[in-house]
Parts: structure tokens; C-alpha cells; sequence
């Protein structure tokens, strides 16, 4: 079966959030804007004040740092744009979400159902996943334009706020819905249930790693 | 005399190819996997890859947003000899990897590790890594740039003797399923196993059996070539697709790469070259022709070589 196409708005209301299904295909439009690890410290720890107004011109979080440089008149060069795992940025989620009213958090790989459940649902908010990974030109495409840069001095291209206006950018694959389920933890039960078999004829290492136990005191051998 | 602009113009044109082109073996392997494919999900992300790699092409511009870290490999024949000698070379490729971070443009991923510092330009502190191998004929250098991808993927361990084939097979499986979760390898990927040498070398044979090998192409010993296959079958066989959504194509391909080790220790590596297996080679001759391809063709008979002297007519006997 195809996966169903839907487009949707950067700033989405929550009747189109509803409507959401775990592995329907997004295209957006609107404004996004790109913040991570850098972004995320500078306003959150360092407590320096976003360059946007949040969530009104945009309520889309884009994990992603594009292959994009500054011309020395002052325009952008955007070629590629693919995101970088969010797993990495649930310390700074929470409050972010909070702040900024983000209602799309888009990057790689997802987060936990936990995550979901505990600061995705009640803001409103669901995350959805980049493709492949890696369809950087055919997300490059749907960059109308680069409306802005922020923080680039401060914390260099990559991890600067880019400020992008869309035009069916996609695919994005919807991964949590607006009850916090995660559609690669159903992906990964399901994968589970062979995985017994497929280990058949495997033997743990003989010298074991600190991580297999949590047990310090264990020698880690046999 | 190879001439440093040669190496200058061609590296940075190389910068550019790798970012762009997919290689045709990847691309066939790909292919392959898409027309076996039939998870919902998985199919849509290899669709969606393939059209991907057309865009790119059309656009010009690269294929992932993560341009990678760009590493040079520098191939010389044994009579080779560059203008300027092989600290010019150097600048030239650090060069070519700057102008091509601005030009294409790539993301300036490199870094300080701690102070966070970015060039943006790809250069910095041992960066970009640039790699010998020598050959004994020839007076020809060949020039390979290859933009992989970093974070995930990739793994070490220090097995024993005692554990045998089934204890590699084991960190095989450890670490495709533990990397192939939520697709954080963004396979399928071109595996590449090093076993044997130290912890740095068998780290190195890994991370070359997977991006300096094609896809298709087989270890010369035949029982290492059997355990590619037996590998590349087991892999695909966890039921794990493209973004680790169920399906059944993991391993593009399975290559393998041993050096002689530590007569107690059997050391392993895995290393995952991802969707955007990014490579590309160029010969250089002192007359000025450069041949543009694709195959690193790396691990020659002289590079898995065992003995003392090197003897090639002795080596085609066996």
C-alpha cells in the first residue's frame, strides 16, 4: 500500500495535527527555521533572546544544518538540507517547545514514545522524520528562499539559525501523533519479534564491556 | 613530474563529483534493492532516495545536507613524482577541500573537538585526513576524495581467537541492528568489516573495505569472499530496512579486509559507507591526462601482499 500525501502548513492548526497518521508522507509550506544544539544553548542556557517572533511567523523546528554558505554580498547559497538526529537535542526539547510554541519538530530518527508523551502531547506538537536519510537535494527543491541567518558569528554556519521559507519541501514522514505514538518503536517490535532467530549460531564475546553490565565490579570475562 | 596545478584543478573537481554523483555501482545496487523491497515504508524511502540522486544531478547541487567529513586517499606509483614535492600536494588538497566547502556548497562540518571552532571550510587540526598507498609500477598518482558520513555506524571490539566465526557474527549482527534502529546508519549501507592488525589498523581496513571497495567486487582469498557473501545475506536477513523500518535491504553489499594481527587477539571493525556513498578517483599522469572514475581500486595484490620481497610474478603463480 502507498503511504498517504498530505501538505501542511508550518504553522499547522490542531484539526490538521489531528488528522496526522503514523507513516503518512508531508510536504510544508511556510516559514521554518533550523535549531539545534547551538541554538538551543544559546537561548536556553546563555539566555540570549531568539531573533524571531516564535511561534507567530513560524511553529516549525527543523533539525538541520544545511550545506549552505554566505555570499560576500550578503545573499545565500542553500544546496542541500538534510537533518541531523534528534535524539541528541531531549535535554533542551522540553523547555524549547515551551518557549516557542514549536507545534512540528522535524528531524532523523525520531524520539522516544516517553518523549512524546511527556512534553509532545500536551503542547500539541508532533515530530516528523526526514526521509532516507539523506534526500538533502530533494528537500534542497522545496527551499523557496532563505529569508534570514542568525547566530552565524556567534556559532558558526552549521549550527546558526536559518530562517527558510518552504514550498512543498518534503518527503517528511509522520512519526508521532498527537497521542505520542512512535512510529519506529512499532517499526522496531516488529523487527524484534525475528531477531531471536536471526542470532542463531552467534556466541557473545568472551571479554564482555562495561555497558553489557552495569555491574563495575564485574570482571567482564567468560 | 606530475604538475601541482594539475593536482589543484583535479582535486578540486573531484570535490565536486563526489558530492554530486553517486557512484554507478551504489546506484545499481540500490536499484537492485528497491526492485526486492517490499515493505510499505522501506520502498517509499528507497523511491524517495533514488529520485534523490536524479535531483542531484539536475541541480547540481549535493546530495545530503551532511556533506560528510571529506578525507583524501593518494595512490602513487612507485616512479611517481609531484611538483613541488608532497607538502605541495598537501596544501593542494586542503585547498581544493575549502574552495569546493564554499563553491558546491558543503556543509563546514569539521570542528574543534572541544572549543567547537569551525573554519567553515572543512580544514583544521588533521583535517582533512589524507592517506598513502604506493604501487610499484607506474609514475601516476591517483587522487581519491570520499565524503563520508560520521556519527553512526560504525564500532570496534577485541574479539579472541576463542570466539571464532560465530562471535563475528555476533558484532556483525550487534552492530547493524544496534546503528539500523531508526535508521541512525542511513543504510542500506556498504558494510565494511576489518579484522586482525592493531586497534588502529583494524579500524583503518574497515573503514577502507567500505568506502575503497565497489560494490560487487570480492576479497581475492575466496574464503574471505564466501563470508562477504554469507555476511551480505545475514545482514538483509534481520528484517530491518531504510530507516530501520521493516524490510529486507540493510547491506548494499559486505566487504571484507584483514591485516595480520596479534597472535592472541582477533580484533574487529564495522563501519557503515551510507546512502550518500560518496566517493570519487582521478589518475594523474606527468603529461598532463587525468581519467575520471569511480572504483578507488585500492586493494591491489601489492597492497594484501604477505611476504618479505614483492615478487608479482610469483604472486600470479599462486
Amino acid at each position: 500500500m502507498k503511504p498517504r500525501e498530505i501538505v501542511l502548513s508550518t504553522l499547522p492548526t490542531p484539526e490538521d495535527l489531528a488528522q496526522l497518521r503514523l507513516g503518512d508522507i508531508v510536504y510544508l509550506d511556510g516559514l521554518m527555521y533550523t535549531a539545534r544544539e547551538g541554538v538551543y544553548m544559546r537561548a536556553l542556557e546563555d539566555k540570549a533572546n531568539i531573533p524571531m517572533e516564535l511561534p507567530s511567523e513560524s511553529a516549525a523546528n527543523f533539525h538541520c544544518s544545511p550545506a549552505a554558505t554566505i555570499r560576500e554580498d550578503g545573499s545565500f547559497n542553500m544546496g542541500a538540507v538534510t537533518a541531523t538526529a534528534s535524539f541528541r537535542f531531549a535535554k533542551w526539547l522540553p523547555e524549547w517547545m515551551a518557549k516557542t510554541g514549536a507545534k512540528l519538530i522535524i528531524g532523523k530518527g525520531g524520539m522516544s514514545s516517553k518523549d512524546y508523551k511527556s512534553y509532545f502531547v500536551p503542547n500539541g506538537a508532533i515530530y516528523l522524520s526526514t526521509v532516507g536519510y539523506g534526500t538533502g537535494a530533494l528537500l534542497g527543491r522545496g527551499v523557496e528562499n532563505v529569508e534570514a541567518v542568525h547566530w552565524n558569528e556567534e556559532l558558526g554556519l552549521a549550527q546558526a539559525m536559518w530562517v527558510i521559507r518552504c514550498k512543498r519541501m518534503g518527503p517528511f514522514i509522520v512519526a508521532s501523533d498527537l497521542e505520542g505514538n512512535c512510529l519506529f518503536e512499532r517499526e522496531n517490535e516488529r523487527i524484534s519479534r525475528n531477531l531471536e532467530h536471526v542470532y542463531e549460531g552467534t556466541r557473545p564475546a568472551v571479554l564482555k564491556r562495561f555497558g553489557e553490565t552495569d555491574d563495575r565490579t564485574d570482571e567482564l570475562i567468560g | 613530474m606530475i604538475p601541482i596545478d594539475l593536482i589543484r584543478k583535479t582535486a578540486r573537481s573531484l570535490m565536486d563529483k563526489a558530492a554530486i554523483e553517486i557512484p554507478e555501482d551504489y546506484l545499481e545496487g540500490l536499484q537492485e534493492a528497491a526492485r526486492t523491497e517490499d515493505g510499505d515504508l522501506s520502498s517509499f524511502v528507497l523511491q524517495a532516495m533514488l529520485e534523490n540522486y536524479e535531483a542531484t544531478k539536475e541541480d547540481r547541487r549535493a546530495m545530503c545536507g551532511d556533506t560528510g567529513v571529506p578525507r583524501w586517499f593518494v595512490k602513487m606509483g612507485n616512479a611517481a613524482q609531484v611538483e613541488g614535492g608532497m607538502c605541495a600536494l598537501e596544501t593542494a588538497l586542503r585547498r581544493a577541500t575549502a574552495e569546493a566547502t564554499n563553491g558546491v556548497p558543503l556543509r563546514p562540518n569539521r570542528v574543534h573537538p572541544l572549543w567547537r571552532t569551525d573554519h567553515n571550510n572543512n580544514v583544521g587540526i588533521g583535517a582533512p585526513e589524507i592517506e598513502y598507498g604506493f604501487e610499484p609500477e607506474g609514475d601516476w598518482i591517483d587522487l581519491i576524495t570520499v565524503h563520508k558520513g560520521g556519527l553512526f555506524g560504525t564500532d570496534y571490539r577485541m574479539l579472541f581467537p576463542s570466539d571464532g566465526i560465530q562471535g563475528i557474527k555476533r558484532f556483525y549482527l550487534d552492530s547493524l541492528v544496534a546503528f539500523g534502529k531508526r535508521g541512525l546508519a542511513c543504510q542500506p549501507a556498504i558494510i565494511g568489516i576489518g579484522l586482525g592488525g592493531s586497534k588502529d589498523t583494524c579500524m583503518a581496513l574497515g573503514k577502507r573495505a567500505s568506502v575503497l571497495r565497489t560494490v560487487g567486487s570480492r576479497n581475492s582469498d575466496p574464503k574471505i569472499a564466501a563470508l562477504e557473501d554469507e555476511f551480505k545475506e545475514l545482514g538483509n536477513s534481520i528484517g530491518m530496512g531504510a530507516m530501520g523500518f521493516v524490510g529486507k535491504n540493510m547491506v548494499i553489499d559486505c566487504n571484507i579486509e584483514v591485516g595480520y594481527c596479534h597472535t592472541g587477539g582477533m580484533q574487529m571493525s564495522v563501519h557503515a559507507f551510507c546512502l550518500s556513498s560518496r566517493r570519487a578517483v582521478a589518475r594523474l599522469y606527468p603529461d598532463g591526462r587525468v581519467e575520471y572514475r569511480t572504483d578507488p581500486d585500492w586493494f591491489t595484490p601489492y597492497q594484501r601482499r604477505e611476504t618479505v620481497d614483492w615478487s608479482p610474478a610469483l604472486e600470479a603463480a599462486e
